[in-house]
């Protein structure tokens, strides 16, 4: 018999419990664990010497993380997610309803399930420390909260509150948790256990706490009356709708679920909760959102490579190139890895704009309240930089942004080798030179590597590490670490052309030119692809990457690759023409400070074609997501990423596929390799030769194989 | 010098802020941004282990009231560890020549391996003062127990009360200005408006060759700034290599109108600046594969009475760190000395003179002194310092001299060696 979760002692008429899962790094409801606090509480109410119960975590840094999401992810059927629902939810009553008052002391994070069950106390202290996190993150599952969530939030804090939490899966810090009601009272750490204790002992003497709920006349307006409720309901519908487009079912009925608790009462509404639950945990969504969660989780604990080396601690990053890509890196690094950052580039302008563009960064964060004012002040002290290699002797790591040409990295490369320890890492920022062919350069080319930062590199949380031929596994373990360190998800993948995001994009961003020349809308394409899934379309994609970058990108791809990466003609006659994208104000859109002014029409007269509205939705849909499953499964056949799950990670997280889809290869897999060769070889019969089925996939096809294990 | 346990301290290295004249380019920095922003920067230039560092001593003549202890700030730059003690001191104009001997002492006494000295001081963000009748109201209305005896209090504010008041740059004890010294000493002294003109043109002619050969700006770290189109600052601000005699004869004396000849051009420049100077045991040194620039052979202080010639303290402070250093005059090849007005350095020079001290000019500031690059009170002895450390090192001089006048009829002198 193992070890119980839950133990207990008594002292002075209180209960003190304590949930530690032995063996297990944070606490989790599992259903043991459910079992064990059903036993508890029932002995604690038959117990006369228990007159108030105060309720604490054992682990040092969590509260309860959450439900556990193995037996999760168990559930074969929408009966058996009902069932595990109502089990929490009676669970829960029982504390809710328990006679003696229970408090609870919370420390660290406080999420979904864990959340729930210190909702159904009858008194919630919370450690004002930045590990207390709060909220209920099961909507980023694809799922509702199941155990009275719905109904208990919106009764404590208010409707508006309580959906602002559940439909985005939020979690606050514990001081935004204390001012939405979330919790009664903040404390420091030092002080949770006696201000629990003395909260158990008031209650226990017959004290209660008073809750004005929210305030103000909104407050009463629209958390108070049926009508304004009502209103409330159907904005947030609207909002649901426009920010998924549909995709995503569970917020949708999180908004029923909580409704209906509101209007037939807290039994009706967990009940309905509980059905709603089951018909969310079965479905495609859930499975795909769950299997992302999954993958990132393994991600994170991914050493990037054979053998798992110990990384280099970075203390001090160099960056050269203070353009959009080097102040973007030097900012995330300083925000996120508060890592001293020293940026170089040729002229002192250009450093002090770059290092105006690193501090914006933290200045937006300060904005956000996501640091104080003091945490402000000392890491934009972490930004400095200069037009000389001054500062770059104590370098651990340092990454080139400078301009994409192999000659002018190259004599960077050579120039940081003369100036840096023999420890540091050279790490390249390029997309489409060959880390090899740089490190040619190097006297140390173990210690050279390519850390692809995506643009705008604050926003966008991807980052591929590509290793050299020669690069040495502590060098890739240390690039992913510090990769990790700047909030980014890492892959590994191998130096081929492109590497793994550009080279799928590339058959997309191509086709986006010859659907242009057969009469397709450029608002109209991006709008089909926004519908599918996507955040924006290709073609804003293409002005935001700029016209250009596109090209050479392109270029190199068809240089690499042949025909099938050729770019349509368009674009080089949209380059030539000076339009380059959002940068230059026009591309396919016109842009004017920065704001989107719609299509520019005058493109489809300098391309002499205009849109002829011959092309069927489905059709443009198909040309352009197919030759992109079709490359990535090339890709995947190459090696190009270690396994289906990083592709898809990078896929989703670098340029936005639509998580509800898994990923192109999970994709892939859900239509099926032999209908994709097929459809992919009817495009070919009819376009032409670049929507021809690789070898991969048709071997597949014929094996009835999948990238992942089929259930 | 080498103490008696053996141990010596070098000047490894300085690095400093443009001097910018007060209300221009650093007018938005405070203070203690200018001595953060110049000590991160000589980490950066000398790729200092910042876990080496063992103390931080800074000068500051006019403290923020929000930061009083500026070297605190400067050594909870992100850089360091927390825990490295640091203390701001005033010894007026000679602050920082006190700092960085303050940490020569600790050196010597074997206190610390590597200490970082310098100044701060930013004549734009000055703390402007309420009157002695405001503040005496507002301390009784916050120590009021009812709203009725704070409402009193607050009635006894008159309209005089609150004017504000800004600290003056005058002598507590004989209410005599700077300048109106300056001007007595000229006098006194016989130091004529032409001679005290000439000697302001030699400060901005070599202090303009200093910045277009380099040398000078060498030891800036450039001011890159925080608001957009903000040019880069690689140079102090003051310095007008093409100003002549004739240009600096039609300003009317500021103190003495009728009789006076002190003027705005021989005068030295509210300023905005700071500076820091690396300084080593010679273990250290060693350890850390540093060439020191220079050694500090000696260095000391003294006063004169305030009421008599309140810069000429400089007089009495030389001769004694030369006796300490156990070297003569003649043995200098390089002296810097601080020019709060044309008129002192050249009273300076006759005091030296009187000691039968042959003044030779071609050694004296030979990149220009604080009347052309300006003087942040308390960041001005890292300047020299650093300014004759390196120009000691590259013309191979054995010995030199940093003379600094000071308020309070103060002086300090320090001899650095080259070997």
């Amino acid at each position: 018999m193992t070890a119980p979760a839950l133990t207990w002692e008594i002292r002075d008429g209180i209960a003190v419990v304590t949930l530690d899962r032995p063996g297990a790094p944070v606490n989790t409801i599992s259903s043991a664990v459910k079992q064990e606090f059903i036993g508890c509480f029932q002995t604690l109410e038959q117990d006369a010497r228990v007159r108030a119960v105060a309720f604490f975590s054992g682990k040092p840094d969590t509260f309860i993380a959450g439900a556990d999401i193995e037996e999760f992810v168990r559930i074969g059927s929408t009966a058996e997610a009902e069932r595990l629902s109502a089990g929490g939810q009676e669970m829960l009553d029982r504390v809710a309803r328990f006679p003696k008052p229970v408090v609870v002391g919370i420390h660290g994070a406080c999420l979904g399930g864990g959340f729930e069950f210190a909702l159904a106390c009858h008194y919630r202290v919370a450690t004002d420390h930045p590990k207390t996190q709060i909220g209920l993150p099961e909507i980023q599952l694809g799922i509702l909260p199941g155990a009275g969530g719905c109904q208990r939030l919106p009764r404590l804090v208010g409707v508006r509150a309580a959906l602002d939490m559940i439909l985005a899966g939020k979690t606050e810090r514990a001081a935004k948790a204390f001012r939405l009601g979330m919790v009664d009272e903040l404390v420091h750490p030092a002080l949770l256990r006696s201000v629990t204790l003395a909260a158990a002992k008031r209650m226990m003497d017959g004290w209660r706490p008073h809750r004005p709920g929210p305030r103000g006349l909104a407050g009463l307006l629209l958390d108070r009356t049926p009508p304004g409720r009502a209103l409330v309901f159907r904005t947030a519908r609207r909002q649901v709708l426009r920010r998924t487009g549909g995709h995503y079912p569970a917020p949708l009925l999180a908004i029923e679920a909580v409704r209906h608790g509101l209007s037939a009462g807290l039994s009706e509404g967990l009940k309905r909760e509980a059905r709603l639950f089951g018909q969310l945990a079965v479905t495609d969504v859930s499975r795909k959102l769950v299997q992302i969660f999954f993958a990132t989780t393994a991600l994170k604990k991914d050493p990037g490579v054979a053998g798992a080396p110990a990384p280099a601690d970075v203390k001090r990053l160099a960056i050269v190139g203070a353009g959009f890509m080097g102040a973007g890196i030097g900012g995330t690094a300083v925000a996120q890895a508060g890592v001293d950052v020293r940026m170089k580039d040729a002229d002192l302008a250009r450093v002090a704009a770059g290092l105006k563009a690193a501090r914006d960064i933290l200045d937006d964060r300060l904005k956000r309240r996501r640091i104080t004012r003091y945490e402000h002040q000392r890491v934009v002290a972490l930004l400095s930089g200069a037009d000389s290699y001054a500062g770059f002797g104590r370098a651990d790591l340092v990454i080139e942004a400078v301009f994409e040409d192999l000659a002018v990295k190259q004599k960077v490369l050579r120039e940081v080798e003369a100036r840096t320890p023999a420890h540091a890492i050279f790490a390249s920022n390029t997309s489409t030179i060959p880390i090899t062919r740089i490190a040619e350069a190097a006297t140390r080319p173990d210690r050279v590597i390519g850390m692809h930062f995506f643009s705008p590199v604050a926003k966008v949380p991807l980052l591929e590490i590509i290793p050299g031929a020669r690069t040495a596994p502590e060098v890739v373990a240390t690039a992913v670490a510090f990769g990790r360190r700047m909030g980014k998800t890492v892959i590994v993948v191998q130096d081929a052309p492109g590497f793994w995001i550009n080279r799928i994009l590339g058959p997309y961003v191509t086709e986006v030119g010859h659907l242009l020349l057969d009469g397709a809308r450029i608002d109209e394409v991006d709008r089909l692809m926004v519908d599918w899934g996507f955040p924006v379309g290709p073609f804003t994609v293409a002005d935001q990457v700029g016209l250009d970058v596109a090209e050479k990108v392109a270029g190199v791809l068809q240089a690499a690759f042949g025909e099938r990466m050729a770019p349509a003609a368009s674009l080089a006659a949209l380059v030539s023409a000076g339009r380059l994208g959002r940068k230059a104000g026009r591309g396919f859109y016109r842009y004017e400070g920065g704001r989107t002014k719609g299509v520019d029409e005058s493109v489809y007269a300098l391309l002499g074609r205009q849109p002829n509205g011959g092309l069927r939705p489905g059709e443009v849909v198909q040309r352009l997501v197919l030759p992109m499953l079709n490359e990535a499964a090339r890709a995947v056949g190459e090696g190009i990423v270690r396994t289906p799950r990083d592709g898809d990670i990078g896929a989703l997280f670098g340029f936005g596929f639509p998580p509800f889809r898994g990923g192109p290869l999970r994709h892939a897999d859900d239509l099926g390799a032999a209908r994709l060769v097929d459809d992919l070889q009817r495009l070919s019969d009819q376009l032409g030769p670049r929507f021809a089925p690789c070898d991969a996939l048709r071997d597949m096809a014929r094996r009835d194989a999948r990238f992942y294990p089929a259930g | 010098m080498t103490l008696a346990n053996g141990r010596r301290v070098a000047v490894v290295a300085g690095c400093r802020t443009p001097f910018c004249r007060s209300g221009t380019a650093l007018k938005d920095a405070r203070a203690v941004e200018l001595a953060r922003y110049a000590t991160r920067e000589l980490l950066e230039r000398t790729d200092l282990d910042p876990t080496a560092v063992d103390e931080v001593v800074f000068g500051q003549v006019v403290p923020s009231a929000l930061a009083p202890n500026l070297a605190r700030e400067v050594s909870l730059l992100p850089q360091f560890p927390r825990e490295i003690p640091a203390f701001t001191l005033n010894r007026a104009c000679a602050s920082a020549n006190q700092a960085i001997t303050a940490a020569h002492d600790q050196i010597a006494l074997g206190h610390a391996e590597v200490v970082i000295a310098g100044g701060a001081e930013s004549l734009s963000d000055i703390p402007i003062l309420a009157s002695r009748r405001l503040s005496e109201i507002l301390v009784a209305a916050s120590r009021a127990k009812t709203l009725g005896a704070r409402l009193g209090a607050f009635a006894r504010i008159r309209p005089r009360d609150l004017v504000p008041v800004a600290p003056a740059i005058a002598e507590p004890s004989t209410g005599e200005s700077m300048g109106q010294s300056a001007e007595k000493m000229a006098k006194e002294n016989g130091i004529t408006r032409e001679a005290q003109d000439r000697w302001t043109l030699v400060s901005h002619q070599r202090a303009a060759q200093g910045t277009a050969d380099g040398r000078l700006t060498a030891e800036i770290a450039p001011w890159l700034g925080t608001r957009p189109g903000e040019p880069a600052l690689t140079a102090d601000n003051g310095i007008r290599g093409d100003t002549s005699v004739e240009q600096m004869a039609t300003l009317k004396p500021v103190f003495d109108r009728r009789y006076g000849s002190v003027t705005a051009a021989n005068s030295s420049p509210l300023t905005d600046g700071a500076s820091a100077v690396l300084l080593m045991s010679e273990a250290a040194a060693k350890t850390h594969g540093y060439e020191p620039l220079a050694w500090i052979k000696s260095y000391a202080v003294a006063a004169v009475d305030p009421g008599w010639q309140l810069l000429q303290a400089p007089i009495k402070a030389v001769p004694l760190a030369l006796e300490r250093a156990g070297i003569g005059w003649r043995d200098l090849g390089l002296i810097e000395v601080h020019e709060a007005f044309a008129s002192q350095v050249l009273s300076n020079f006759q005091g030296w003179a009187a000691r039968g001290w042959e003044i030779d000019e071609a050694i004296i500031n030979v990149m220009g002194g604080s009347i052309a690059i300006g003087h942040p009170f308390g960041a001005t002895g890292g300047r020299l310092v650093t300014t004759l450390a390196n120009e000691m090192k590259r013309r191979d001089v054995q010995f030199g001299l940093v003379s600094v006048c000071a308020q309070g009829g103060m002086a300090s002198a320090i001899v650095l060696e080259r070997r």
